[in-house]
């Protein structure tokens, strides 16, 4: 199994770049005649939505990028907690246009997932009767403003951890969609991280905030990457069709290694005593999170679970008179453009 | 359930790019959708023109005939302008 | 009669501020970028104004509500009553508010204003949009139609102040969308005011209450 190379935010960007390049030339090298599914996945090309693909391969995309997409939408409610009580207008303005990037996040992937034959409303129906999972880490309440520090640095920084190996995923739809997200997402991690140094070099109220929410975010982060890698179901699959490049426990490694130095820079601590280097392995060993509390907040029982589907519910049903009345007045234009050609016709 | 229909956005990028293919969305008309598209497709400048086309108004080749609509421009090297060798010092051709 | 910078800042911050409360509560997910959008550019332009009048922060975070400047219209809930959040509602009150904007900035543009000059550009794609869904919201179903001519009616009446000195101009932008929403013109009657002069409605201290809340709990400090 290939080992992830410690990065920064910089690095990862450029891995996102590198990823972007390699799609183009790998597209460029053609394929003889008809390649197999398994052919054009082995010489790292991409699968295209009409491409015969197995149907474990098309529901195991369609279950993830749902996933994912959902875990945008849900995550801009933790955030959107806060825009109206941002302390300045320019973190109000930051703020804003980052939970307003969560949306189009969401839509990028949503549009993924369609070309695999799955609808829109399916995957909105899905979400809403939970059926489909979002990522777990949106059931926490942003309790402080030093929260949307924290969820920058620690909560958008797993996600890019996780997200820029999924620039390679085998689905071109998604891969694209991937590449997008991740160039768009560097901005978030890096304003979080700025937003939380200010508060860590400010007063002693802002950095006790900061501080305290370091502490509330750094398991659950770490619980981003999933369940250990000795339990995960899905994995071995995922990797053979190159959905997925590495295990959940080398991600959540490379996090960590990323973070420490970051910490030490804050000046803030990061709540695990048994945090330090390893010579020989060439990481930082740490405390694993708590996946018992993982499994029991993905199962619905986190401290958010019922009111972040509930506001969801809400603005889905509350919204509904208004997409009725788009759709009867498209009806409608469209009748009286079909009228006003049949009187041209006689 | 109400469901509105899918379009397919493209953004030519620059003057004297083509439109490219960007993503897709739902609206419910073709303004909207438009208007949608310049919203989530070119929030950081990524575009000077937006074209949407309904998504069910395409009619795209299938994989099944991949060979007998590609393949046959493969023997066609003749259309290509490296096919033919010209004679030492002949310029602006 | 030229509006002062400070009741233009004060329109667009608290616009800003109404319309952020619709973040991840929008129709559909298509409309909440959009909004979101709206936000960010009324944000844009009340910053802008507000850096040219003095300390952008201080100005929107110290005032009380009787400093603020804004018509009462911006400062309205999105429905009758406090936490509402209706779109129709929010779509009269954009469509009456970005005509009124876009007048008042092209006027400014046209006399060499730099912030206006940007801003009318956001204001036009903000009444177009406002006008978009006012016209399918009027003309949509029966139900659609009775909650928009609800909204119509009764925003009206803050009307008159926004459009001071424009009102000619701003029924010759805002009657045709009626029109073609196959809504009623409301009658003119009531006339509030007293925004211009810092005499507002109750709304506006609770919307300021949420805003500064934070930032005055920690004087003197830097975010």
């Amino acid at each position: 199994m290939e080992t992830p190379d410690v990065h920064g935010a910089d690095g990862l960007l450029g891995e996102v770049e590198e990823a972007e390049a390699d799609l183009r030339s790998a597209a460029s090298r053609d394929l003889e005649g008809t390649a197999s599914f398994e052919a054009i996945v082995a010489a790292d090309q991409k699968i295209e939505p009409r491409d015969v693909m197995p149907e474990a391969y098309r529901k195991g995309l369609i279950r993830q990028i749902a996933q994912h997409a959902h875990s945008e939408i849900i995550g801009m409610q933790p955030e959107g907690n806060w825009i109206t009580r941002a302390p300045s207008l320019r973190r109000k303005a930051i703020l804003l246009a980052k939970v307003q990037d969560e949306a189009g996040h969401g839509l990028y992937l949503y549009a993924a997932a369609e070309t695999l034959g799955v609808t829109r409303d399916e995957l909105t129906e899905a979400l809403l009767n939970g059926r489909q999972k979002y990522s777990s880490i949106f059931n926490y309440p942003t309790l402080t403003w030093a929260d949307m520090g924290a969820i920058g640095w620690l909560v958008d920084g797993a996600a890019i951890v996780n997200q820029v190996p999924l620039c390679r995923c085998s689905y071109g739809p998604y891969a694209r969609a991937m590449i997008r997200v991740c160039k768009e997402e560097s901005f978030h991690q890096r304003q979080g991280y700025q937003s939380l140094y200010v508060l860590a070099n400010g007063s002693p109220a802002q950095r006790a905030m900061a501080q305290d929410a370091v502490d509330r975010w750094w398991y659950p982060s770490l619980a981003m990457f999933g369940p250990p890698d000795t339990e995960s179901t899905h994995s071995a699959q995922s990797m053979e069709w190159k959905i997925k490049r590495f295990s959940n426990d080398d991600l959540r490694q490379r996090f960590v290694d990323m973070c420490v130095p970051q910490a030490e820079i804050l000046g803030l601590t990061l709540p695990d005593p048994d945090l330090r280097w390893n010579e020989e392995r060439g990481h930082y060993d740490f405390t694993q999170p708590d996946f018992e509390e993982l499994m029991r907040v993905v199962k619905g029982d986190g401290p958010c679970n019922r009111q972040r589907m509930t506001h969801r519910r809400r603005a889905h049903s509350d919204g509904a008179w208004v997409r009725e009345a788009a759709q009867a007045y498209a009806e409608k234009a469209r009748a009286a453009k079909g009228a006003s050609r049949e009187e041209v016709m006689a | 359930m109400t469901s509105e229909p899918l379009w397919e956005v493209f953004v030519r990028p620059r003057r004297g790019l083509s439109h490219t293919h960007v993503g897709s969305l739902h609206a419910p008309d073709a303004r909207l959708a438009l208007r949608h598209a310049r919203d989530l497709y070119t929030r950081r400048q990524e575009g000077v023109s937006i074209w949407v086309v309904p998504a069910a108004e395409i009619t795209a080749s299938s994989p099944d005939e991949k060979d007998s609509f590609f393949d046959p421009a493969a023997d066609k090297i003749y259309r290509h302008p490296t096919f033919y060798e010209l004679p030492e010092g002949v310029q602006h051709l | 009669m030229t509006p002062q910078p400070i009741e233009l800042a004060d329109d667009a911050l608290v616009a800003a501020q109404r319309l952020s409360e619709w973040v991840s509560r929008a129709p559909t997910l298509e409309e909440d970028v959009a909004l979101a959008n709206i936000a960010l550019d009324q944000l844009g332009v009340a910053r802008l104004l507000l850096q040219s009048i003095g300390d952008e922060d201080e100005l929107a975070y110290r005032r009380g509500d009787a400093d603020f400047r804004n018509c009462l219209l911006v400062e309205l809930p999105f429905g009758r009553s406090r936490g509402d959040l209706d779109f129709g509602w929010t779509m009269a009150w954009l469509l009456y508010l970005a005509a009124a904007q876009h007048l008042r900035y092209a006027d400014l543009a046209e006399a060499g204003d730099g912030i206006a000059a940007k801003a009318v550009k956001e204001s036009a794609y903000h009444l177009d949009h406002a006008s978009q869904w006012t016209v399918r919201l009027g003309d949509g179903t029966a139900e659609s139609r009775q909650r928009m001519q609800e909204a119509v009616d009764e925003i009206w009446p803050y009307t008159h102040e926004l459009t001071e000195g424009i009102r000619e101009r701003w029924l010759a932008v805002v009657e045709p969308v009626l029109k073609e929403a196959t809504l009623t013109r409301p009658q003119d009657g009531w006339k509030p005011d007293g925004g211009r002069k810092g005499l507002h409605t109750e709304h506006l201290s609770y919307l300021l209450a949420e805003m500064q809340a934070l930032h005055r709990a920690h004087p003197g400090v830097t975010w």
